[in-house]
C-alpha cells in the first residue's frame, strides 16, 4: 500500500493539489493520467517522498521499486549490474552485492524477458531496452509496490505495447500495488483499474477507470473534444481518441 | 585493443573477470618502486635492494651500517614510500570526488580542496607549527574550501557540474590569494623560505617519522572510500533516483567529502601542493578497468602509487637540481585535462 492522506501541495500560486487522499491497496493498478505539465511526476515524487508535502501524511513501504522516466542514463556498466543495483536498500552503507543479490537479479530480468540484455552495456542499449532493465531493477528490490513515472512516453508504439502487457502482467501475480503516470487514456484503459486524473485548475479526480475514462471527463481533462473509437470487431479493445476532424471531412 | 573495458560489458556481474589486470598492475607497482629505490645518483643495484630489505626484515633493531643501505634505508624507502601513499591517496580522491560528481573534470585541486588545504598548512608555519598541527590544519581548511564549493554550486537545490567547476575556481582563487596574504606577511628570512619551499612540492624532506605521520590520514581514507565503492556506484545515479534505491546521498556524501580532504590534506601537509594526479590517473584506470567503482577505485590506487613514483624519481634524477613535482605533474596534467574537457563538452550536445 502506497498513499497520501489529506494532502496538500502548491508551488507559489500553483497548486497541485489541496486536501487529497489516495491510496494504492495491494493488488490494485492505478494510473495517473493528465497532459504534461500538470504535476504527474510531482505528485509520484510526493507519493515516494521525494517531494516534502506542504500539509498531509504519506504512507509507504520502507522500500518501493521506482522506475524513472530517465534513470542511469550514465551508466556504462552492464544491464546486469544496473538491475543489481535494486538491491542496494538491503545492503548497509558498507556493503557489496553478493551471490544472493545477483541470483535476485537475475530472476528479475526473467520476469521482463530481458535474460538476453544482462551482459550488454546499459548506456549502448535503447530506449525499450533500458525500459526492461529499470523495471527488472524495481522488481530486483523485492517491493510489492512498483512506481512508474511515463513508462511508456519516451517508447515507440512496440515497445509501448511491450511495456503495457509487461505492467499488466506484473500486477496480476504477487497482489502487487502499481501506481503508474501517463498522459494517454488508452494506456490507462489497457491495463489500470483505478485512475487518478489531474484536472485543470489543481483539482484532482479519481475512481474506477470505466468510471473516469468518459469522453466528457477526458475532454475537460485535456481541453479538446475527445469520442470513443470502437472496433468493428467486437472482440477488439475500445480507443479514446481526440475528436478533432482530419482528413475525411474535406 | 584488449585491455580497455568500453566495448564490451563486464562479463560476469561481480567480478568482471580479466583475471590479469590487478596482478598485472600490483607487479608494475613493486617494480617501480624497485627502479626507483636503486636509481638515483647513487645507483643500488636491484639484488643489492632486496638483500638489505631481507637483512632489515630479519633484524628489526640496529642501524643499517654500509653506506649502501643507509641510502636505500634511511632516505629512499621513505622517500618511495610516501611518494606511492600520497599518489594512491590523491588518485583515489580525485576517482571518489569523479562518482561523486558525476563527472570526469573534478579532483581535489579542481574543487579548490589543496588550495585551502595549503593555506592551512602556511598558516601553520607562519604561527609557527608543525608536525601533527600543521597536518590538521591544511586538512581542516582543504574541508572548509570543499564545504564552500558544495554550498555555492548548489543552487535551488541541484548542483550543476559546471557550477560546481566555477565555484571550485573561486574558492581555490580566493585561498591562492590567501597564501599570498600570508607570504607577504612572513618573515621573509625564517618562515617565508619555509612557506615557499613546502609549497612547491617535493618529497625531498621524506623521512620515517614524516612517513609514520602521513599514514594515519592517508590509510583512514583509503580504507574509507574502499569500504564505501559500492556505495560510490549509486552515488553516480541522478538524485532521485539513487534515494529510490535507498541510497540517501546528502548524508552518504560526506563519508567521501571527509575522505578525500584527510586524504588531499594530509598530502599537502607531507609533500606541498602536488595536483592534477586525481584527474590524469583516474581517466587512465577508467580505460583499463571500466566505470564500476569497485575496479576503479583500487586500480586508481595502484596506478596513483606507481605514477607519483615515476614523477618523484624523475623530479630527482632528471637534472642535478629536484624539480619541484607539481610542474611535471601539470606538464602532464593540464593538456590531458584539456582533452577531457572537449571531450565532455562535445558529448554533451548528443543525446
Amino acid at each position: 500500500m502506497i498513499g497520501l492522506t489529506d494532502a496538500s501541495l502548491s508551488f507559489g500560486a500553483l497548486r497541485l493539489f489541496e486536501g487529497l487522499t489516495l491510496g494504492v491497496p495491494q493488488g490494485r493498478t492505478t494510473a495517473i493520467l493528465g497532459p504534461n505539465g500538470r504535476g504527474k511526476t510531482t505528485l509520484l515524487r510526493a507519493m515516494l517522498g521525494f517531494q516534502a508535502l506542504d500539509r498531509g501524511h504519506r504512507h509507504a513501504p520502507a522500500i518501493i521499486g521506482y522506475v524513472p522516466q530517465h534513470g542511469a542514463s550514465q551508466a556504462k556498466l552492464s544491464g546486469l549490474e544496473v538491475v543489481i543495483m535494486g538491491r542496494a536498500a538491503r545492503l548497509g552503507l558498507f556493503g557489496q552485492p553478493g551471490p544472493e543479490d545477483v541470483t535476485a537479479a537475475h530472476g528479475a530480468l526473467a520476469q521482463v524477458g530481458a535474460e538476453n540484455l544482462a551482459e550488454l552495456r546499459y548506456d549502448r542499449m535503447s530506449g525499450g531496452q533500458r525500459q526492461m532493465i529499470l523495471i527488472a531493477r524495481a522488481l530486483a528490490t523485492g517491493s510489492r509496490v512498483l512506481v512508474l513515472d511515463e513508462p511508456t512516453s519516451a517508447l515507440d508504439l512496440g515497445n509501448q505495447s511491450r511495456t503495457l502487457s509487461l505492467i499488466a502482467s506484473l500486477g496480476r501475480i504477487r497482489d502487487r500495488a502499481i501506481l503508474f503516470s501517463t498522459h494517454d487514456p488508452n494506456h490507462a484503459l489497457a491495463v489500470a483499474d483505478y485512475v487518478v486524473l489531474m484536472m485543470p485548475g489543481g483539482a484532482v479526480l479519481q475512481g474506477p477507470v470505466d468510471r473516469m475514462i468518459t469522453p466528457g471527463l477526458m475532454a475537460e481533462l485535456y481541453g479538446v473534444p475527445m469520442q470513443w473509437v470502437r472496433p468493428a470487431d467486437p472482440s477488439g479493445r475500445s480507443a479514446m481518441l481526440p475528436a478533432f476532424t482530419g482528413k475525411e471531412a474535406a | 585493443m584488449t585491455l580497455t573495458s568500453q566495448d564490451a560489458a563486464p562479463r560476469r556481474g561481480l567480478f568482471s573477470l580479466r583475471p590479469g589486470v590487478f596482478p598485472v598492475l600490483t607487479a608494475g607497482l613493486v617494480l617501480t618502486m624497485l627502479y626507483a629505490i636503486s636509481a638515483g645518483r647513487f645507483e643500488v643495484p636491484f639484488g643489492r635492494i632486496l638483500e638489505i630489505l631481507w637483512a632489515r626484515a630479519q633484524d628489526l633493531s640496529g642501524s643499517p651500517e654500509t653506506m649502501e643501505a643507509r641510502i636505500v634505508e634511511l632516505v629512499r624507502l621513505p622517500r618511495v614510500l610516501l611518494a606511492a601513499l600520497s599518489g594512491a591517496a590523491l588518485a583515489v580522491g580525485g576517482a571518489a570526488l569523479q562518482g561523486v560528481f558525476r563527472n570526469p573534470l573534478v579532483s581535489p585541486q579542481v574543487l579548490g580542496i589543496s588550495q585551502g588545504g595549503a593555506f592551512g598548512g602556511a598558516l601553520a608555519i607562519l604561527l609557527g607549527f608543525h608536525g601533527v598541527v600543521l597536518l590538521g590544519m591544511s586538512f581542516g581548511f582543504g574541508l572548509l574550501a570543499l564545504i564552500l564549493v558544495g554550498l555555492l554550486a548548489r543552487i535551488d537545490g541541484r548542483t550543476e557540474v559546471l557550477t560546481v567547476i566555477l565555484a571550485g575556481m573561486v574558492v581555490g582563487a580566493f585561498f591562492a590569494a590567501l597564501v599570498s596574504v600570508l607570504q607577504f606577511l612572513a618573515d621573509p628570512n625564517t618562515s617565508l623560505p619555509a612557506i615557499v619551499y613546502w609549497l612547491m612540492g617535493s618529497f625531498a624532506t621524506a623521512t620515517w617519522p614524516r612517513l609514520g605521520l602521513a599514514v594515519p590520514g592517508m590509510a583512514f581514507g583509503l580504507i574509507l572510500v574502499w569500504a564505501l565503492r559500492y556505495r560510490l556506484n549509486l552515488l553516480a545515479l541522478d538524485e532521485a533516483e539513487a534515494r529510490s534505491l535507498g541510497v540517501n546521498p546528502d548524508r552518504e556524501r560526506w563519508f567521501i567529502f571527509g575522505a578525500v580532504a584527510l586524504m588531499t590534506g594530509t598530502s599537502v601537509a607531507v609533500a606541498g601542493v602536488i595536483g592534477w594526479i586525481g584527474l590524469v590517473v583516474p581517466h587512465a584506470a577508467r580505460l583499463i578497468v571500466g566505470e564500476d567503482h569497485r575496479r576503479l577505485i583500487p586500480a586508481s590506487a595502484l596506478l596513483g602509487a606507481a605514477y607519483l613514483v615515476v614523477i618523484d624519481t624523475l623530479a630527482r634524477t632528471l637534472t642535478a637540481a629536484e624539480i619541484p613535482l607539481g610542474v611535471l605533474t601539470a606538464l602532464i596534467g593540464a593538456p590531458v585535462f584539456a582533452v577531457l574537457l572537449r571531450q565532455h563538452f562535445s558529448r554533451a550536445g548528443a543525446p
